[in-house]
């Protein structure tokens, strides 16, 4: 079969799998969880006018030997991390055409794009000089050498992927049903008729789009390891490797279908239906293969470089990193290598967690915990300001997580119905 | 999924993982040929300064503050209590004198201080210029390194990848923080040649001014001439790839507040491995076609309902 017959028949096929057609769910948005979630979001938010009115040392603990802290170890480095199910299940669901997996593309695709987007907020927050955020972008500034820059581009060109993956969803959800305000009335038809032709347009040329995300995101996975490659008299040799930008890939592909789990079964617990235990067990087979060719190559790296013996130091720095590979990678992986556990609802759930935890864990431990500068007069730990921006945008991606699959479809028909009867009922 | 399925996804992440694995290799080999293709500094402007000289009378300081600007300190530069506590240079001091107690007491039971002044390196290839995101942070030619507030953005990874821990920020200016170190008094002095304010207020000489290679050349002929009095090593000579501020030292470099620096530059395995990365974007294309191929090879199968079937009787025959 030549190449553009196939294009033509599997204009890959995101929107148009009508067995697996998705809704939007539209139940009421506010439940007392929710309201929890606000007032974390206006907590954060109030911390972070603080920040803009009075500067980063009214709010944060950074020093001029830290200039990197929570916000850049979690919000910046471990949120992208957790945006890997993005791009994993794309891979799967439309590089390999694995169909079962459609059903699961959206919701991670929502994940990618909101975890995404509120990187580029945190970032936003942490910068000193905010305002010139759009600086890389402009040739003028472009300074090839640094990593900084690779990863700032990324970001922007990945996100861009990441809207326009998205725009099928949006107009799914109104061909048909443009119902303008007012004097637009009149236009309804016409926006019909454009959204129509627009969405056959994306439809063509999504599959560049699709293959362009998976590439960006391997880059800027990587590349965000090869940030801590200009400080190697700093970093813990625990971490410090020049195998980091392949460590930081694999352990972010590792972690995608995991995050795809949690994020799958908490939105199952929090709209109460019953989550597609027989499509994420299946996914979750593939994570032990995954997070065993980690295991294999970071363990490797610290026998090959002599580094093992720093854990027998028992310092911080060591037990943090036993934290993390045993809780965050060696336990997780050998409970997924049952059979029984990843048919079990709590085992998949509590053994993906891990696994998602184990990342941010090692994030943190790379940019914060295994960070030592030289001449540092005081130790960091973050200040309150900190934690609670940080809290805050994570509560602010979820509410936009949930008014999303309350508005655009998003999960599949089924489990909308089950959703919405557990509402009514 | 099916073993062939499995095998293909673990191709594409053999693939991703493989393109960065092969860039790691090449950075590793690469870095003595990147190294020797960096400049010589042998004409860049440095300051030699000798330890054994300083008296730690805070002249230069004062003079630095002058000269740049900077908030007046509490205490007056005359105060030499501020030398019981050891100091970094912030943001409103480009340059501190640190006292230390290297030795045992001597004959007459006295402490023999040395005094240290710490700034700004100067390096010859200098992480924070490699790791600036808009190019913020520049090496002139005459050596110097300057910082331009009208590009940068804050993000401070000039911190993190300076390894003498030397930029500071001014963490509590909300509007238009700026990144502040040592700037080898680049616009009024030394681009025109001439000494650096420190280097003219010190009443010892301590501080020289002149090229690498003539400070070099000094260094070396002070210690031949005086071998009891220092150790036979310059400290930014080779460290870190050379920096153009060196110092001489009577004792241990290591007892008198200097870290032990390997030569190879920082920056070297980063540029290397960008540069491989992206030289023609080549790795990302290659992926990019590979997953292409991929994609239109893998046409979606239509028993693969099936498997799932058989899978979950295989499961619920394991559960019988
Ligand atoms: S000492 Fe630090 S700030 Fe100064 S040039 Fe070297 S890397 Fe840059
Ligand atoms: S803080 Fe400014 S000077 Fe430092 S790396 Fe960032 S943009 Fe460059
Ligand atoms: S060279 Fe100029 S800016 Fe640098 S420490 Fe001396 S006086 Fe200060």
């Amino acid at each position: 079969m030549s190449i553009s017959s196939t294009i033509s028949e599997h204009p890959v096929d995101v929107h148009n799998n009508h067995e697996e057609e998705a809704v939007e769910v539209g139940v009421p948005f506010f439940t007392r969880g929710v309201w929890v979630l606000v007032a974390l979001a206006l907590i954060g938010f109030g911390f972070a006018m603080y920040r803009f009115l009075f500067g980063l040392g009214a709010v944060t603990n950074l020093t001029d030997q830290r200039g990197w802290g929570l916000w850049i170890g979690i919000d910046v480095a471990t949120g992208v991390a957790l945006a890997a199910g993005g791009f994993t299940t794309a891979a799967l669901a439309h590089i390999f055409h694995r169909h079962r997996y459609h059903v699961i593309t959206r919701p991670a695709l929502l994940t990618a794009l909101l975890g995404y987007t509120f990187v580029a907020i945190g970032l936003l927050v942490d910068l000193g000089r905010y305002y010139f955020i759009w600086h890389p972008i402009l040739p003028y500034y472009w300074q090839g050498n640094s990593v900084l820059f690779e990863v700032g581009i990324c970001v922007v060109f990945y996100l861009t992927v990441l809207y326009v993956e998205f725009l099928p969803i949006v107009f799914e959800r109104f061909i048909g049903r443009v119902n303008l305000p007012g004097a637009f009335a009149k236009m309804n038809a016409f926006a019909d008729w454009a959204l129509r032709k627009l969405s056959g347009a994306v439809d063509k040329v999504l599959w560049i789009f699709i293959i362009l995300g998976v590439v960006l995101s391997c880059l800027h996975q990587s590349s965000l390891g090869s940030l801590m490659l200009i400080a190697p008299t700093k970093l813990n040799p625990l971490w410090y490797s020049s195998l980091l930008p392949l460590l930081f890939l694999l352990s972010a592909i590792a972690t995608g279908f995991p995050m795809v789990v949690v994020e799958s079964m908490v939105a199952a617990r929090s709209f109460k239906f019953k989550p597609e235990m027989h499509i994420l067990s299946n996914l979750a087979r593939m994570t032990p293969v995954l997070l065993g060719i980690y295991l294999v190559i970071k363990v490797g790296d610290l026998i090959y470089r002599n580094a093992l013996v720093h854990v027998l130091k028992f310092d911080m720095a060591a037990w943090s990193f036993l934290g993390e590979m045993f809780i965050g990678v060696i336990i997780p992986f050998a409970l997924l290598c049952s059979k029984s556990v990843r048919k079990s609802h709590t085992g998949l759930f509590w053994a993906s967690f891990m696994i998602v935890f184990g990342v941010a864990w090692n994030r943190a431990n790379v940019f914060i915990v295994g960070f030592t500068p030289p001449f540092e007069t005081e130790t960091y730990f973050p200040a309150i300001g900190e934690f609670a921006v940080t809290i805050g945008l994570i509560s602010t991606l979820i509410l936009c997580y949930r008014f999303a699959v309350n508005n655009f479809p998003v999960f599949p028909r089924e489990i909308v119905e089950e959703a919405r009867a557990a509402v009514s009922k | 999924m099916d073993s062939v399925d499995r095998r293909k996804f673990l191709g594409l992440v053999g693939n991703a993982g493989a393109v960065t694995l092969a860039s790691g290799l090449i950075a590793d080999r690469a870095d003595a040929s990147e190294s020797s293709k960096r400049e010589d500094n042998a004409h860049s402007f440095g300051c030699l300064v000798d330890t054994t000289q300083c008296v730690g009378c805070r002249s230069c300081e004062e003079a630095c503050n002058m000269v740049n600007e900077l908030p007046k300190p509490e205490t007056s530069f005359n105060d030499m209590t501020v030398l019981d506590e050891m100091r970094r240079p912030d943001a409103s001091a480009y340059t501190v004198v640190n006292r230390y107690y290297p030795n045992p007491p001597n004959v007459h039971n006295e402490l023999e201080p040395v005094f240290v002044k710490v700034q700004c390196m100067h390096c010859n290839d200098p992480a924070c210029v490699s790791a600036c995101i808009v190019g913020a942070m520049e090496k002139t030619k005459e050596g110097p390194i300057i910082y331009d507030p009208a590009k940068c953005i804050g993000c401070r990874y000039c911190m993190v990848a300076c390894p003498f821990q030397i930029p500071a920020y001014e963490y509590h200016n909300s509007l238009t923080p700026e990144v502040r170190k040592c700037n080898f008094c680049f616009e009024k002095y030394t681009s025109t040649g001439e000494w650096p304010a420190c280097a003219r207020a010190c009443p010892r000489e301590a501080i020289v001014f002149g090229t690498r290679e003539e400070l070099l050349v000094l260094a070396r002929k002070r210690i031949r001439k005086h071998p009891g009095r220092y150790v036979n090593k310059i400290f930014g000579e080779n460290e870190i790839g050379g920096t153009s501020w060196m110092y001489l030292a009577s004792t241990d470099f290591a007892k008198i507040g200097f870290e032990d620096m390997r030569c190879e530059p920082v920056p070297v395995l980063s540029e290397t491995l960008q540069h491989s990365v992206f030289k023609y974007f080549l790795p990302p294309l290659a992926l990019y076609a590979v997953l292409a191929v991929a994609m239109f090879l893998n046409k979606p199968t239509p028993d693969e309902e099936d498997e799932t079937e058989s899978q979950d009787a295989e499961v619920k025959n394991v559960h019988k």
